[in-house]
């Protein structure tokens, strides 16, 4: 090698050292995108009313409440921010059971404890076809239950129409379909100190709330002028409960039972500790993936990568036989660049980014191709091995440059327009471009240079 | 090695053929798009999306028979694997997601959620605008800097060619009726770049070849240019194409149209890059012959 090279060979020398110190051990050095690890990706937008319209402050407590609801759940590494004007953003990495975490972000959990004024009977259960022996049996069974439908929608618009008469009352619906008429509420979440959930002595989950001394004292007035009455518990605006009181209940101290499986109880008991929502949210858009479906994504993408990684070190090798083994150093070299450069960006790897990666695959090839076919002209125009391989890489230099530029400005634009997973894909794309054109122009030539100073340059032939 | 003799293809001779069949192919995709038009995925139309895998193998027509109980006929279910589907539900109401999950875990049991996605109107729509106005600055973009690296003819038959490359990929998967998300405007993208780098090289050697133009003509000036880069354009086409139909055969169905689409525009830029653009500077030098 001329001395006058050697400068090359440092500078790839020190890149790979670097990229390589920075990469081993890989275990937990790449930050993975929610596609991969599982997760859930929710973008709420708050929703202001005339009586409780959205301001600065309204969202800024919004979102406290959020972070407390995730900090109880226990997920690491959340992200609770503010978009725009309206929106919130929550990322729950890893969280084993997405469904149940959208329940806990999205939901007001407003709680009240109103008194019941009056109530509807629960709509029986549909008559089910095999119950009977008969068609017409079924049919008489089948008209029974609509006639009694339509009997306690009626008595519905009754409530309805009263509870628009007296002002703080209010119509809502238990899980049986009984419909109540509600008087205004006694206490609400806010006079809550604690909330747990326990279990009854049936076994059957419960969550037990403690009111500070503010509830205790609505809570002993309410329970003790409905003696003998109905006291719904309301939350979100449906009944969950509706206890006739036995007692004067001074304790501070009241339970929700109802029809909650454990980890619903769990999910309550968390909002009540966190508190309502300050504003009512909807879910504009959610992305959630289990656990097991990123692991799995992740296996079929390294697959993917690995033997599409040897097909093309294959195809190199076969074409171009020994200026191929550069070509395929100069593709281990840039697939190492490529997740150095990940980690070093503290860029987040998702599917999409993966794919992006095996796209660079073939793509990190194409700088050495125009460069060997460049030089394959240059020594079949009369020059030598050394002028050749000097000139080939001097005029491909510009074609390459010129050629990744304009993908690496597709990229950019994905990247900036981009969200989430389609982000990934801009980032690996690009770090795959600039390593790529990296390893064929700088790696490659320093490898032809070792390989040629130590042997006579067997591996150009000239055409026939 | 280099085994491979220089070949001397008149590509030119057949020019006005290729570009006849890529204005077919061209008025075809475009028929496709408006009365056809594409399958919007949630992403853009908004919806539910479910993937779930079932503990044994299960017919798509189960799976329907069951959501149509609860009125959801309109969902849009694909198999992916004996005991994997995708559902989609049309409206974008977690409450109906909910009851069509329970349904079928009830009919199903031992049924696995794998991923759910929902996407509100609102942000359909948002995401529409964003796709369209990324396209068209990349586009830009490209345009610009192939104007200030080589002239505005290459750009111009440049921004044709990857707008054939793009337009056609698109006619495919309204052909197919073949989902079109967030991830698909990624793969155009890409087939942008990966088109136009393409092309780049071959307009490259047209530009450095051009000093021959006067004495060759400029028939033959394409010919020799498209000769030279001939086996870089193939190999390079390979080496790019090969990676990404192992990742579409053995990636999953969640990216299966996204690798399918780089397939696509992978194979029709590779037409392209040889024919399109250098065809079209063929027609308009010998229409108009400015440098």
């Amino acid at each position: 090698m001329l001395r006058r090279d050697r400068w090359r060979l440092i500078i790839v020398a020190l890149v790979v050292i670097a990229a390589l110190v920075s990469v081993f051990p890989i275990k937990g050095r790449i930050n993975l995108g929610l596609d991969l690890k599982g997760g859930a990706h929710i973008v709420l937008m708050a929703k202001g009313t005339e009586a409780n319209p959205l301001t600065e402050d309204s969202i800024d407590r919004l979102l406290a409440v959020l972070r407390n609801r995730v900090d109880q759940y226990g997920v690491s590494e959340p992200v609770i921010q503010r978009e725009g004007r309206d929106r919130v953003i929550v990322d729950l990495p890893g969280v084993e059971d997405p469904e149940a975490a959208l329940e806990l972000i999205g939901k007001t959990a407003l709680l009240e404890f109103r008194g019941v004024i009056n109530a509807t009977p629960a709509v029986p259960p549909g008559p089910q076809r095999p119950n009977y022996d008969s068609d017409e049996e079924y049919n008489r069974a089948y008209e029974r239950w609509t006639a009694a439908k339509s009997e306690i929608e009626d008595l519905k618009a009754d409530l309805l129409e009263q509870s628009e008469t007296e002002a703080g009352t209010m119509v809502a619906r238990d899980d049986e379909g009984r419909y109540y008429l509600l008087g205004s509420p006694y206490v609400t979440g806010k006079d809550l100190e604690d909330a747990k959930t326990d279990y009854d002595n049936l076994g059957r989950p419960m969550v037990t709330l403690a009111f500070n001394n503010e509830g205790a004292k609505l809570f002993d007035k309410a329970t003790s002028i409905n003696i003998g009455k109905q006291i719904a518990i309301v939350l979100d605006g449906v009944v969950v409960s509706a206890p006739v009181v036995q007692e004067r209940i001074s304790g501070g101290n009241a339970q929700i039972t109802g029809t909650f499986s454990p980890s619903e109880a769990q999910r309550l008991s968390i909002m009540l500790r966190a508190g309502a929502l300050p504003v009512a949210v909807e879910v504009l858009e959610n992305r959630s993936v289990g656990p097991t479906l990123g692991a799995d994504s992740i296996k079929q993408g390294l697959r993917a990568g690995l033997i599409g990684a040897l097909l093309v070190v294959l195809f190199m090798l076969i074409y171009y036989h020994l200026l191929g083994i550069a070509a395929d150093l100069a593709l281990l070299v840039s697939l190492l660049l490529v997740f150095a450069g990940l980690i070093s960006l503290k860029a987040t790897l998702t599917l999409p980014g993966i794919a992006g990666i095996i796209l660079t695959i073939g793509m990190a090839v194409d700088g050495n191709i125009l460069i060997y076919e460049r030089v394959r002209e240059e020594y079949n125009s009369g020059k030598t091995p050394y002028a050749s391989v000097d000139a080939g890489f001097r005029k491909a230099l510009t074609t390459i440059l010129d050629a990744n530029i304009t993908t690496l400005i597709a990229s950019a634009v994905l990247y900036y327009f981009g969200s989430g997973p389609v982000r990934g894909f801009a980032v690996t794309l690009s770090i795959g471009i600039v390593s790529s054109v990296f390893c064929a122009v700088l790696v490659t030539r320093v490898l032809l240079q070792v390989l040629m100073s130590g042997s006579k340059v067997p591996f150009l032939t000239r055409k026939a | 090695m280099f085994r491979v003799k220089s070949l001397n293809l008149d590509f030119m001779k057949y020019r006005r053929q290729a570009l006849l069949l890529s204005l077919l192919l061209l008025l075809l995709s475009i028929g496709l798009l408006m009365f056809r038009g594409l399958n919007l995925g949630i992403d853009f139309a908004g919806g539910n999306l479910m993937q779930v895998e079932f503990a044994s193998a299960v017919e798509v027509s189960q799976v329907r028979a069951c959501l149509a109980e609860i009125g959801q006929d309109q969902a849009v279910i694909q198999a992916y694997s004996e005991n994997g589907v995708i559902i989609r539900l049309k409206v974008e109401d977690e409450a109906a997601r909910k009851e069509a999950l329970m349904v079928l875990r009830e009919r199903f049991p031992g049924l696995e959620l794998l991923r759910f996605e929902k996407v509100g109107p609102v942000v359909g729509q948002q995401l529409r605008k964003e796709a369209f106005v990324a396209v068209s600055l990349a586009l830009l973009g490209i345009l610009l800097y192939i104007t200030v690296r080589f002239q505005f003819r290459f750009a111009i038959v440049s921004v044709l060619a990857l707008l054939h490359d793009s337009l056609i990929t698109l006619g495919l998967f309204s052909l197919t009726g073949r989902e079109i998300s967030l991830t698909f405007i990624a793969a155009i993208l890409t087939i942008v770049g990966y088109s136009l780098n393409d092309t780049i090289v071959v307009l490259d050697r047209v530009r450095e070849n051009s000093k021959h133009v006067k004495q060759w003509g400029i028939l033959k000036l394409m010919n020799v240019s498209l000769n030279q880069t001939l086996s870089r354009t193939i190999n390079t086409s390979l080496t790019t194409f090969l990676p990404v139909l192992v990742f579409f055969l053995l990636g999953g169905p969640v990216l299966a149209n996204f690798s399918l689409a780089l397939l696509a525009g992978i194979l029709v830029g590779t037409y392209s890059s040889i024919y399109i653009a250098a065809s079209l500077l063929s027609e308009w030098y010998l229409r108009n012959p400015v440098k």
